[in-house]
């Protein structure tokens, strides 16, 4: 079986993120790392790929910078990365990225693709629904259990009050949540081995696609920001102070 | 007048509630029609006539996977009536649609808003970015429909009344190999009033320890007959189910009361509650985020703290 994993590099969630002045662009330094949603992608993919016997190949669309964010998901075990980066993708939106993915992947060819459900720096949300429209296959989205049998996909699907047991046929595109799967953590011996892992480099003429941006930011400007009220330490007598807001408040 | 679509999910045999908030909205922005998506009814419809929409699309993929058929259906629906504008809520089946129409269209969907506008012939957005800190303007540079996806309680819901809508029943087609099935639903039991409805929320977070400590907030909630909820971290640890989740992944919430407990404040979790009228939060890191929002924080051990709150407010 050969899956596919989307994952993506972000910038370290750890440190605050700024935008460029006039583009309102993210500011995407050398080293990114992998988004941890990720992760869970990746390990899914591992884990079925296993079971099946089969490849995983990692599809990445963005700056490539020291390639620290692919080699985390390569040390996990992934097979090889397919890395787009041109610059005529910055300030790309959800439908540019979809296109981008969806060439990648046919070209490469695949079974399954599995992404997460949407990205920690950018969230669009709708990013594996349109590679699958694209790629003319199901998806099969926030999954929180997936198992694969005779050619059929079946996954417990989150939805507001509980979730959906959803079926179709592989190929197709899955979305995972966080939580499908624990993720390993990479060994000595697979940090080293991602190093030598076959990573290819596409520009967007190498896949036929044509830069077309449909959305752009116009400005940004400071929130209203709510004010931090009073905050007090706990002498053992601070549980009356929330009794007492909660009486005020009339909750009680 | 500009035309504006509005997508509407059946919950519970009637329109969701978030289709309601986004009538509202579109109702100030043009003519509106609505696009549902379920088994339909007299009622549902006469709702939707109610929050002043005339025209109702409707489409029930009965038991079928929603997105392809419905976003097939609904391309051929918009090239046909070339509407300017489609609003969808940022939910799990307006996202499906959402995502796979865009890409049948080659149209440009935006995400997340919590604002929206047609002005000087495009739509233009709101986005609250780093966790609601500051505020995002974006625009569409192409050509409509514009595809948007609106964050739930940015707009309240409210009925403007009008007379039964006209309903015209859209047949889905057949989808090939993009077709899937829903083979079950489950829906998780629940104790006490619904999260996104709820008036008073307790949450909890990784700073309970464990998931037995998840007790604390149920015990709470229930003295203060309020919903029950929990942050991303706990959720994927597997502590209580994914229907609790308040934030960006989860739901977005905007109780009188809102009281979080071991919840250090990623942005994650902030955009879901920060619009909460009363924020009270307890948490042993005098640094954590969660106080910069708080109305009142009790900087403590939520497992000394709760059981005593809990305590005097038995004893009231």
């Amino acid at each position: 079986m050969r899956v596919v994993v989307c994952a993506k590099q972000i910038p370290d969630p750890a440190s605050p993120y700024r935008l460029e002045p006039d583009s309102h662009w993210l500011v995407r330094p050398g080293e990114q790392v992998l988004d941890d949603t990720d992760r869970y992608g990746v390990e899914m993919g591992l884990q079925l790929a296993q079971a099946a016997g089969g490849t995983v190949t990692l599809v990445s669309m963005g700056p490539t910078g020291t390639m620290q964010g692919i080699r985390q998901a390569l040390a996990m075990g992934a097979d090889k990365a397919i890395v787009i980066d041109d610059p005529g993708l910055r300030g790309s939106d959800a439908l540019l990225t979809a296109r981008v993915l969806a060439a990648a992947i046919s070209k490469e060819g695949f079974d399954l693709v599995i992404a997460g459900t949407e990205s920690t720096d950018g969230y669009s949300g709708v990013v594996p629904q349109m590679v699958a429209e694209l790629l003319d296959v199901p998806a099969l989205t926030y999954a929180t259990q997936v198992e694969i049998s005779d050619g059929q996909i079946t996954i417990h699907r989150q939805t507001n009050n509980g979730y959906e047991v959803v079926q179709a046929s592989v190929p197709a595109v899955v979305s995972v949540t966080a939580g499908v799967v624990e993720p390993r953590y990479p060994t000595f011996k697979g940090i080293m081995d991602a190093k030598k892992k076959p990573v290819e480099t596409h520009t967007l003429s190498d896949l036929g696609v044509a830069p077309e941006i449909g959305q752009k930011v116009r400005d940004v400007s400071v929130a209203a920001s709510r004010k931090a009220g009073v905050k007090i330490e706990d002498d053992g007598e601070a549980h009356l102070k929330i009794v007492e807001l909660l009486a005020h408040r009339k909750v009680i | 007048m500009a035309t504006v679509w509005v997508f509407a999910r059946e919950v519970d045999g009637a329109p969701s509630t978030m289709s309601l908030e986004l009538l509202t909205k579109a109702r100030d922005l043009g003519q509106v029609s609505v696009v549902y998506v379920g088994a339909g009814s007299e009622k549902a419809f006469a709702t939707i006539g109610q929050y002043g929409a005339g025209e109702v699309f409707h489409l029930d993929p009965g038991d079928r996977l929603v997105a392809a058929p419905v976003a097939h259906a609904l391309a051929e629906l918009v090239r046909a009536r070339t509407p300017d504008l489609i609003l969808f809520g940022q939910a799990y089946d307006d996202r499906d649609v959402a995502g796979r129409l865009a890409a049948r269209l080659g149209a440009t969907v935006i995400s997340n808003a919590i604002g929206v506008s047609l002005e000087g012939g495009t739509a233009t957005t709101s986005h609250e970015i780093f966790g609601g800190a500051q505020i995002a303007g974006a625009t569409f540079t192409g050509a409509p429909p514009y595809l948007v996806l609106v964050r739930p309680k940015s707009f309240p819901a409210s009925p403007s009344g009008g007379p039964a809508p006209q309903v015209s029943p859209q047949a889905l087609a057949e989808v090939g190999p993009a077709d899937g099935r829903i083979i079950e639903a489950h829906v998780e039991e629940r104790e006490g009033p619904k999260l996104e409805d709820a008036a008073v929320i307790v949450s909890g977070g990784r700073g309970l320890g464990s998931a037995e400590n998840y007790q604390l907030i149920e015990k709470l909630a229930k003295l203060l007959r309020a919903a029950t909820g929990a942050t991303r971290a706990i959720v994927d640890a597997g502590w209580v189910p994914y229907a609790k989740q308040v934030g960006q992944t989860g739901k977005t919430v905007k109780p009188e009361v809102y009281i979080a407990a071991g919840v250090s404040g990623a942005m994650q979790h902030l955009v879901g509650m920060k619009d909460a009228k009363t924020i009270i939060a307890i948490n042993k890191d005098p640094d954590a985020p969660i106080f910069t929002i708080a109305d009142l924080g009790v900087v403590g051990d939520v497992h000394k703290v709760l059981p005593k709150l809990i305590e005097a407010l038995e004893n009231r």
